[in-house]
């Protein structure tokens, strides 16, 4: 029997008010989603941060227009990779579900002022790995910005090197270290800024090579996942193990800022990284 | 355990006979050629079809066969070494050796990961899987090299970085992205050697070098088939099938263009001639090296800025585009 026209109408709203509430993961609050991202996507009951789409976080961080660069890069599938489904399926799944053609979004815009080359992760896309194109825009980001002579801001927010894409992604390591090694080489100056989370070959690259290293608030960074340290020592880890809290108490990252602060706090740091620099010329240009 | 030491055995019963037989010729002084002829055949014959075609789970046995010769046997025949140890903060991490010596005449400065032949070395080098002290021991010592114009060589033979808890509060992951980055700014010709495994992070550490060698029977991943499988098939047990999916062989790396060289193995792997094994795999570092050592410090940093940034594989479309525009 064909569903009838009432029901079909019917269900069709539920789905769509559904589709505008979503339950924290931490606390199991309803949160109405119109409300979630004018609270910068963090949980107006407990506070849990959810994971930013790289759109939001642009919008949060960039005053004006944000011209992307090396969106049209593509990957390919280097090794006919296939588990449960195929790679280049998956690829097709998450641009659909993300909007986005990588997991990385790069560009230049200006932030409280500073014009900056900045590069946002997005976990929604193959969990923020890295393969080729993420290298390859990481790269190119830094290769622009040298050219004009801006600074770079990073958020990272990976888990790791894409797998699918084997050795090629570990390849990307390599990479990208050299394209920032030879942009700071000129005395340029790099943030990044490190989300939830951060691990594998994006920490254990272009996240942990900046000038300044601030993480998020809550944010897992490390090198090896969680999983397989537990594993390994065949024991649980304590809740705030490779939190951005830990990490600040064992010295390896220079500030936590939480989100709401996090425009503010790069607007200042990219103002004592280029400010004094841009002061000094715009002095000498008076002289002259 | 290792399939290649499991079926290395029959072999290896086979060839204590023919030495056998060939000392009773000595001893009784009877003609057994004939015999021996057929036992040497025999063995022949059963050798290539061991060797001859291995899979990649194979493969990945071999590179991790407990007596293939380690970082140590290839410093041993240099032709000296002086070891340098600790990173001046912490301590010094056994799992990785490093310090100047001199190869063919030439003075370099070599570094490597240390894996252990059997428990109790194992125990002491932890497997060969370094911690953050020992990777900044070696950004040191990479530095060191550029300081004293030394043309850096390494050894690759890792699982991966140490995945514990104090390497974690210690930092892993900016310890081995300062290593990267040493390599990035270094202005010293460098050539590195898969001599075993290099999985992931924590051998690139020691391996974004101007060239990469790999011996036949080494593997490079970007994860090691175990932990791949663990994460996509969530299944730890399908490992042969993602050493397969994971194109981890020395003639992928070379077709990927991330080889540069794969250096032949003596039938049988490594372990069955480790003279000849380190003859020449130390002939050709001291050949890249030449060929490096033509290039100004600029220009070597300019081709592996260059080296890298093509590596990589693109959608059909892009493919072309990438490797004419962007690159």
């Amino acid at each position: 029997m064909p569903m009838p026209d009432w029901l079909r109408v019917r269900r069709a709203q539920e789905a769509q008010d559904a589709a505008q509430w979503t339950k924290c993961p931490a606390c199991g609050e309803l949160l109405y989603k119109p409300d979630l991202k004018a609270s910068h996507e963090i949980c107006v009951k407990c506070g849990h941060y959810f994971r930013m789409h790289a759109a939001d976080r642009i919008a949060m961080l960039v005053d004006g227009d944000f011209l992307e660069v090396g969106g049209e890069i593509e990957p390919g599938d280097p090794l006919g990779w296939v588990d449960r489904r195929p790679y280049p399926e998956k690829l097709a799944g998450d641009r659909q579900k993300s909007g986005l053609s990588e997991a990385i979004v790069t560009g230049f815009g200006s932030m409280g002022g500073f014009a900056v080359g900045l590069g946002v992760m997005d976990f929604h896309f193959r969990g923020g790995t890295m393969g080729t194109v993420v290298g390859d825009r990481v790269a190119l980001l830094f290769e622009r910005a040298r050219e004009r002579r801006l600074p770079v801001v990073i958020f990272t927010a990976s888990g790791g090197a894409r797998m699918e894409e084997g050795v090629l992604a570990l390849m990307q390591l390599a990479k990208t270290t050299n394209a920032v090694e030879r942009f700071r080489r000129e005395g340029l100056y790099y943030v990044a800024v490190l989300t939830d989370p951060t691990t594998g070959g994006v920490s254990a690259s272009y996240a942990f090579q900046a000038d300044v290293v601030v993480a998020e608030a809550h944010a897992a960074i490390g090198f090896a996942g969680r999983r397989v340290i537990e594993q390994t020592i065949r024991q649980k880890l304590p809740e705030n193990f490779q939190r951005a809290e830990f990490l600040l108490e064992h010295g390896a990252i220079d500030m936590v800022v939480a989100r709401a602060q996090l425009k503010d706090t790069l607007v200042r740091l990219l103002d004592y990284g280029v400010g004094a620099a841009k002061a000094a010329s715009s002095r000498n240009g008076a002289a002259r | 355990m290792n399939p290649i030491v499991e079926r290395e055995k029959g072999l290896l019963q086979l060839e204590q006979r023919i030495a056998d037989l060939k000392a009773s010729v000595g001893a009784q002084n009877v003609d057994l050629s004939a015999q021996i002829a057929a036992l040497e055949d025999e063995y022949a014959k059963i050798q290539r079809e061991i060797f001859g075609k291995l899979s990649p789970w194979e493969r990945v046995s071999m590179a991790r066969h407990p007596k293939r010769p380690t970082t140590a046997q290839y410093i041993e025949k240099l032709d000296q070494f002086d070891e340098l140890h600790g990173d001046r903060q912490f301590g010094d991490d056994p799992s990785v050796i490093g310090g100047f010596a001199k190869l063919q005449g030439r003075r370099v400065l070599v570094v490597g990961q240390q894996r252990g032949r059997d428990t109790k070395e194992n125990l002491r080098v932890n497997f060969g899987m370094v911690r953050p002290e020992g990777y900044r021991k070696v950004r040191r010592l990479f530095e060191l090299a550029s300081r004293l114009r030394l043309p850096i060589v390494t050894f690759i033979d890792t699982k991966g970085a140490d995945p514990g808890i104090g390497s974690e509060e210690r930092a892993q992951s900016e310890a081995i992205a300062s290593c990267l980055y040493a390599l990035a700014e270094s202005m010293v010709p460098s050539v590195s050697v898969v001599i075993g495994e290099g999985g992931s992070g924590g051998a690139l550490a020691l391996g974004m070098t101007d060239r990469i060698l790999m011996l036949e029977h080494s593997i490079y991943s970007v994860a090691g088939p175990e932990a791949a499988a663990a994460i996509l098939f969530a299944d730890a047990g399908k490992a042969t099938q993602a050493a397969a999916s994971l194109r981890l062989c020395s003639e992928d790396l070379s077709e990927f263009e991330v080889a540069d060289e794969v250096i032949p193995e003596p039938l049988g792997g490594a372990h069955r001639d480790r003279e000849v094994t380190i003859e020449r795999v130390l002939a050709a570092v001291d050949r890249h090296l030449s060929e490096l050592s033509r290039s100004t410090p600029d220009a070597l940093r300019e081709a592996r800025y260059r080296k890298y940034r093509r590596i990589g594989a693109w959608a059909a479309s892009e493919q072309a585009q990438a490797q004419g525009v962007v690159r």
